[in-house]
C-alpha cells in the first residue's frame, strides 16, 4: 500500500516526508512498548503504527529501518521529533483514529502484519490471518 | 595448525560517551552505529541485530545508570559492543535479566521503555552475551555478533 493511499483511506496527514508518499508499506506493526517493536518486527520496511510521539519512535524506526510512522489517537510530534525524522528520511503521519480502529481499517484494507519473532502463546497451527 | 592464531584484524572501533538522563540524544548512538555498519557493507540482519543491541543498552545506559560509553569493535568475524557505565551497579543481574523484571520509574514508561525486555532483548540477538556488575561501581556489558553464523 502506498503512503498516499493509506493517509487518504484514514483521512491521516503527512506531518513531514510527504516526498515519500509513493512509497510502499506491506506490513504493519502497532505498539507503544517500543521495547516489543525492539523485540518482535524481523524484517525492514514496516509501518509502524503508535501512540509515542517521542523522538525515540523515531530513533527505533531508524534503526530498524521502517517504511514510515503513523501515529494514532490524534498524537502529534514535537518540533524535535519532527525535525529528526526529516533528517533521517522517515515520512510521519497522524490520524485521529485510536489504534484499534487505524489497525482495522488498514487490515481490512489488505495491509498484512508484520512478520515478528514468536510469542508465548503462538500454536504451531494458529493462521496469520482470520477464516474469511 | 602450530602456534596461537593471530587474532582477528580489527575493520573499526568507535568510543560513544553516553550521557545520564539525556532524553534529547538517547538513541543516537545506536543510529550512529547503525550507519557504521551499513558504510561496512554488513548485512541487514547483523545490523539490525547490532541497532537493537546498541538501542537496548543505550537506552538502560540513559534511563538508569550515572552516564558510562559504547564502544563498537567490528572484527573480521564478528561485531562486538562494550557498554560500561559508572553506577550505581545491579544488585541482583540474575533479577533484572529476567523478562517483565523492572525498577521503572513513571518517566521512563512514559517513553515506551522499562517494560522489562531491555536485558533480554540484548541478550536475544546476541550470538555471545555477557554482563558484569558490581553495586557501587557499575556494569559492564559485552554483547557479540558472529558474522556468518546461522541466527533463528
Amino acid at each position: 500500500m502506498k503512503l498516499a493511499d493509506l493517509a487518504q483511506l484514514l483521512g491521516a496527514e503527512f506531518v513531514t516526508g510527504a516526498e515519500y508518499a509513493d512509497r510502499e508499506v506491506t506490513r504493519a506493526f502497532a505498539a507503544d512498548l517500543l521495547s516489543d517493536v525492539l523485540a518482535m518486527v524481523q524484517e525492514e520496511g514496516v509501518l509502524l503504527i503508535t501512540g509515542m510521539t517521542t523522538p525515540q519512535v523515531v530513533r527505533v524506526a531508524e534503526v530498524m529501518n521502517m517504511g514510515a510512522v503513523l501515529f494514532v489517537r490524534g498524537k502529534y510530534p514535537t518540533g524535535a521529533t519532527v525535525e529528526y525524522a526529516a533528517g533521517a528520511g522517515i515520512p510521519l503521519l497522524a490520524a485521529s483514529g485510536d489504534m484499534y480502529e487505524t489497525c482495522g481499517v488498514l487490515y481490512q484494507a489488505g495491509l498484512l502484519p508484520a512478520r515478528r519473532k514468536g510469542f508465548r502463546l503462538d500454536r504451531p497451527a494458529s493462521p496469520s490471518r482470520p477464516p474469511a | 595448525m602450530t602456534g596461537p592464531q593471530a587474532p582477528p584484524a580489527l575493520r573499526l572501533k568507535r568510543i560513544y560517551e553516553v550521557a545520564p538522563r539525556d532524553l534529547e540524544r538517547a538513541g543516537t548512538v545506536s543510529t550512529e552505529v547503525r550507519r557504521e555498519l551499513l558504510a561496512l557493507g554488513m548485512s541487514p540482519e547483523v545490523v539490525r541485530r547490532a541497532s537493537v543491541v546498541c538501542f537496548e543498552g543505550e537506552m538502560n545506559m540513559v534511563l538508569y545508570s550515572e552516564g558510562g560509553r559504547i564502544i563498537l569493535l567490528v572484527k573480521e568475524d564478528r561485531v562486538e559492543l562494550l557498554f560500561s557505565d559508572r553506577g550505581p551497579g545491579i544488585a541482583d543481574v540474575n533479577l533484572a535479566s529476567q523478562p517483565g523484571y523492572s525498577t521503572a520509574p513513571d518517566w521512563a514508561r512514559e517513553l515506551g521503555f522499562g517494560a522489562g525486555l531491555g536485558i533480554t532483548n540484548m541478550e536475544e540477538n546476541s550470538d555471545l552475551f555477557k554482563i558484569r556488575s558490581r553495586v557501587g561501581k557499575g556494569t559492564v556489558v559485552r554483547a557479540t555478533i558472529l558474522l556468518g553464523v546461522p541466527f533463528f
